[in-house]
């Protein structure tokens, strides 16, 4: 005899037990799908980019707003204590200024010279703004205002403030998320600027709040990597454009097997006040590509 | 059919405050967790069907937006939803303590599933950091920002349920 039982007239229902066998059959099958492919992605992207992401964009201009007028007033005491304090500097300042000037000539001819000038300015760029974060609080990652109708992709590279912030994982129409590397689950293969030699940067939960990232895996046979030695990312990754800063190393400890070196380094990008980001808008080239 | 609407309306107002407004007054980076309380709360006003449901819904709806796997957030807030209809039999909406007790013990179970299932499967085993640091405090943060989510949805329940009576007189 079928357990669903019905009578007449009396509207169909379905046992809560087999809802929830049915229920937990689709959340496995689902998992299943997005572990081993992609086409989840398009059909759901798009929806939550219509339902949420409009949402999310006033919402979040909102509460930036409050946030900021929150933070004004607790700020007004402390500035005006501040203001007296600069105005004295002030005038010591213009003096100084002066003589800055004059050295800034010289600072310029001479960055010519040395070729220093942005690595990074080849690379096209769009700006776009944070409007949404993570609603749990085991990994990092965050939503933008810009998709694929501006023209960004999966594998993107984000950064902010001349640092590296992450890349892109997945695009709708008018939002994409950002994983960030100081994430848990996010590795980037870098290199130390000065030497050359390659690690990898691996995001952990555990270092989150105090605002460093581990590196491992450095292979500094020569003993020339230092503390304060900048890491950019690495001409070997296939996913990361190269030479972009990721931080500077504040940490380096010999590893127990005495051929590799780990440690910590202090991330570029603020990532606890981070509101805008700048998506460089070309894909590293891997070989499947051409 | 109103009942759905206003369900989901809350479900979609929850979602969008944990991941905008509330991450801007997260204190230490913690973020309370509204879904949870939302899921839970339903189960044992409604009974197992609709928590399970309502878990669904907002699981599938945080996946979408920010998980790695879709499905997972799912699958653990509609088991949160089904045990928590189980105690419908026992809710009275004039007592609080049931309900908070309900959602402090759902949150902190969800704290624990998540890390199995998101950090100890990736070999990430202290699990005692994990423990003070994100699921004592996101707990504690719940169970605060219940005592005023937990009456406004508790009324929007009460306003559903005697529309819904009325509707039914009318019919009668």
């Amino acid at each position: 005899m079928s357990p669903i039982i019905k009578r007449k007239g009396e509207r169909f229902t379905l046992p809560s037990k087999y809802l929830l066998f049915i229920l937990t059959v689709l959340c496995t099958g689902l998992m299943i799908l997005t572990f081993g492919t992609n086409i989840l992605d398009a059909p759901l992207n798009t929806g939550a980019g219509y339902i949420v992401v409009p949402f999310q964009e006033g919402i979040s201009k909102i509460g930036n707003y409050l946030n900021d007028r929150a933070e004004e007033l607790g700020q007004i005491k402390a500035l005006l204590a501040e203001n007296e304090k600069l105005r004295e500097e002030n005038a010591d300042l213009t003096v100084e200024n002066t003589t800055l000037m004059q050295e800034r000539y010289e600072l310029l001819k001479l960055r010519e010279l040395y070729k220093l000038d942005a690595q990074y300015s080849d690379y096209e760029k769009v700006g776009a703004r944070i409007i949404a974060r993570d609603t749990g609080n085991w990994y990092h990652s965050f939503t933008i205002d810009k998709g694929s109708n501006d023209g960004l992709m999966v594998d993107m590279n984000v950064m902010a403030e001349g640092g590296l912030v992450g890349r892109i994982t997945e695009v709708g129409p008018n939002w994409s998320k950002i994983i960030s590397i100081i994430s848990d689950n996010s590795n980037v293969s870098g290199k130390v600027l000065a030497t050359g030699d390659n690690l990898i940067v691996s995001g952990e939960l555990e270092l989150m709040q105090d605002g460093v990232i581990r590196f491992e895996q450095l292979l500094d046979s020569r003993e020339q990597v230092a503390e304060g030695d900048k890491i950019v990312t690495s001409d070997i990754s296939d996913k990361y454009l190269p030479g972009i800063l990721i931080g500077s190393i504040s940490e380096i400890t010999l590893d127990a097997n005495k051929l590799t070196k780990s440690g910590y380094l202090i991330p570029a990008v603020d990532f606890e006040h981070l509101d805008v980001v700048l998506v460089l808008m070309e894909l590293k080239q891997t070989l499947e590509e051409k | 059919m109103r009942r759905k609407i206003a369900v989901f309306l809350l479900i979609l107002i929850c979602f969008l405050l944990q991941s905008t407004v509330f991450q801007g007054i997260a204190f230490g980076g913690i973020v309370p967790n509204l879904l949870i309380i939302l899921t839970s709360s339903f189960g044992f006003m409604r009974g197992e069907k609709e928590g399970m449901i309502i878990g669904f819904l907002c699981g599938l709806l945080c996946d979408i937006c920010f998980g790695d796997v879709v499905g997972l957030q799912a699958l653990i807030l509609l088991y949160i939803g089904y045990l928590n209809g189980k105690f419908s039999g026992i809710f009275y909406p004039e007592d609080i303590k049931l309900p908070m007790a309900l959602i402090i013990i759902s949150d902190f179970s969800f704290g624990i599933i998540s890390y199995i299932f998101m950090f100890l499967l990736r070999g990430r085993l202290h699990f005692l950091y994990y423990l003070r640091t994100i699921i004592l405090p996101e707990t504690v943060y719940t169970t605060i920002v219940t005592l005023i989510l937990y009456p406004i949805v508790l009324k929007v329940n009460v306003w559903l349920e005697t529309r819904e009576k009325q509707g039914a007189q009318k019919f009668i």
